[in-house]
């Protein structure tokens, strides 16, 4: 049995708005794993994947990384943890403007000093090691062109590759093909896929696409108005099953 | 149905049109323009421009000076104007501002400050702080507060906060993510509107010069109470090559700035 990395105990999101998000979601992932969530809009998908690298912060339980609550995390040790888990957004949210390898590049934040990163002082290490990762999502031609010159399967794999850049234990995806046409869906989730076995990288990934998560996910977790009500392997997800997920 | 709107439409364009020139002829009568007077200014006009030439310079070296100091006049408006926009600015962008109240308040100043010409502000500082260069210079500056912290400010609330987000999900630091993230995205946007800027502020302080006793404006408006058309044309000259070659010049700084953030970001 592979060890955990990741372990949530009873998390809670109470918006400042009273909306409940999330109502207690208790889960453990193991190394390597490939887990994606799949539920409605509106069920919590984004708010959960988002509160385990506290781009929104929990209103309760625990979030156990390496024996520690990262909910206790404050600036420091938040920053530290932040670089361990890669994040890759369904609008995939580069800096348009700056290069391709700049992007990238920013994964290397997180391990630079305050100065040196804000400047963009990044080490000749850290420029080959991002070609590096350019050239595994295909893409090393094209390191050079502004962000926003590519199309937008590619541009999602600028995403991966500056998620990759971090050296991350666990890659949190939301949503990422949900912009995208079939055929770039596939080659995006290929990517990542394969990215995840070969490194083995824990991915969560949020996907509308019930198809898509049977066919990439070891494991899929159904989320339904802020609980789990599903957690199993793909063959497990009957039509049934499938079905009350996504009725409310 | 879509023929019946065409119908329509063209109907419309129509009467528009028709509207449009029947003003026009009606305006032309009422303002007496087609009158001898208007016929004679061609006489009048043909006199001067007769006079124009050959243009000359009487002091070329001074007037080489005035163009010199309505150039320093411009940089040196445009340069605080560029500063206190980007500090107003921060107040102004409603995704900065420590109250929507405060933001409300320096937009609202930030048109008024606008709808008030630049010939004015610098009638108003010439009685506050004298004449000379200086009160071109705040003239010109206030001017481009106007303009610029309303610019700045919306460049600043289009931030995209999604991809901030993205920037510090991978542990970078707060003054990181401005520079790797705010910056780029503002920067373009920033630069391109402060050189047009500039631009306005050489012409501005070229027609400045006829309230604030100096400049190349002044020599313009001494020449014309002269009566010396041959020189009004020669300094004329001079402010059009002065506009040509900053025009020429911004134009090549547009070109870096977009050559040095692609390389900035290599
Ligand atoms: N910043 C916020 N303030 C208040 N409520 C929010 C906020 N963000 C999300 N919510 C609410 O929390 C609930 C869960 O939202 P979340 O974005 O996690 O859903 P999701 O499963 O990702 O949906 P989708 O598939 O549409 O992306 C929704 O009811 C949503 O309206
Ligand atoms: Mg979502």
């Amino acid at each position: 049995m592979a060890e955990t990395v990741l372990e949530l105990r009873d998390v809670k999101k109470v918006f400042s708005d009273g909306t409940e998000a999330l109502k207690g979601i208790t889960s453990t992932v193991k190394k390597g794993e490939l887990v994606s969530i799949i539920g409605s809009s509106g069920a919590g998908k984004s708010t959960l994947l988002r509160s385990i690298n506290r781009l929104n912060d929990p209103t309760g339980g625990e979030i156990l990384f390496q024996g520690k609550n990262i909910l206790s995390f404050k600036r420091r040790d938040l920053r530290q943890y932040r670089r361990h888990m890669g994040m890759i957004f369904q609008g995939y949210n580069l800096v348009k403007r700056s290069s391709v390898i700049q992007n990238v590049l920013h994964g290397r934040l997180g391990y630079m000093n305050t100065l040196s990163g804000g400047f963009g002082h990044f080490s000749k290490e850290d420029s080959f090691y991002a070609l590096e990762v350019l050239s595994r999502v295909g893409l090393k031609d094209q390191a050079f062109k502004r962000a926003d010159e590519l199309s937008g399967g590619q541009q999602q794999r600028v995403g991966i590759a500056r998620a990759i850049a971090q050296n991350p234990d666990i890659l949190l995806a939301d949503e990422p093909i949900a912009s995208l046409d079939p055929n770039s869906s596939w080659n995006v989730m290929n990517y990542l896929k394969q990215i995840s076995k070969e490194d083995e990288i824990t991915t969560i990934v949020n996907l509308h696409q019930v198809d898509f998560a049977r066919e990439f996910a070891d494991r899929i977790i159904g989320v339904k108005a802020g609980e789990i009500v599903f957690d199993g392997p793909p063959a497990h997800l009957t039509e049934r099953k499938t079905q009350m997920i996504y009725t409310t | 149905m879509s023929e019946m709107k065409q119908e329509k439409n063209r109907t419309t364009k129509n009467l528009i049109i028709t509207v449009a020139a029947v003003f026009f002829f009606f305006s032309l009568f009422q303002l007496d323009v087609i009158s001898e007077t208007f016929l004679a200014s061609f006489d009048g006009l043909l006199g001067i421009t007769s006079t124009m030439f050959p243009p000359t310079l009487d002091e070329p070296i001074d007037i080489f000076g005035a163009a010199v100091e309505s150039l320093q006049v411009a940089i040196m408006g445009t340069v605080f104007g560029i500063l206190f926009s980007i500090l107003l600015a921060a107040f102004a962008a409603r995704n900065l501002a420590p109250h929507w109240s405060i933001s409300y308040a320096v937009k609202t100043f930030a048109a008024f400050v606008r709808a008030v010409p630049a010939l004015i502000w610098a009638l108003l500082f010439i009685v506050a702080v004298g004449l000379g260069p200086t009160p071109r210079i705040l003239a010109l500056a206030v001017n481009s507060i106007g303009m610029l912290v309303k610019i700045y400010a919306e460049s600043i609330e289009e931030i995209d906060e999604s991809v901030l987000d993205a920037v510090k999900a991978t542990g970078a630091s707060k003054f990181q993510v401005i520079m790797q993230g705010v910056v780029p995205m503002l920067l373009s946007t920033f630069i391109s509107w402060s050189v047009f800027r500039f631009d306005i502020n050489i012409r501005y302080a070229a027609v400045l010069g006829v309230v604030g006793a100096g400049g190349i404006g002044w020599e313009l408006v001494r020449a014309s109470r002269m009566l010396a058309y041959d020189q009004m044309l020669a300094i004329t000259l001079v402010i059009f090559g002065m506009i040509l070659a900053v025009e020429m010049l911004t134009r090549f700084m547009k070109d870096r700035v977009i050559q040095v953030n692609a390389k900035a970001s290599s």
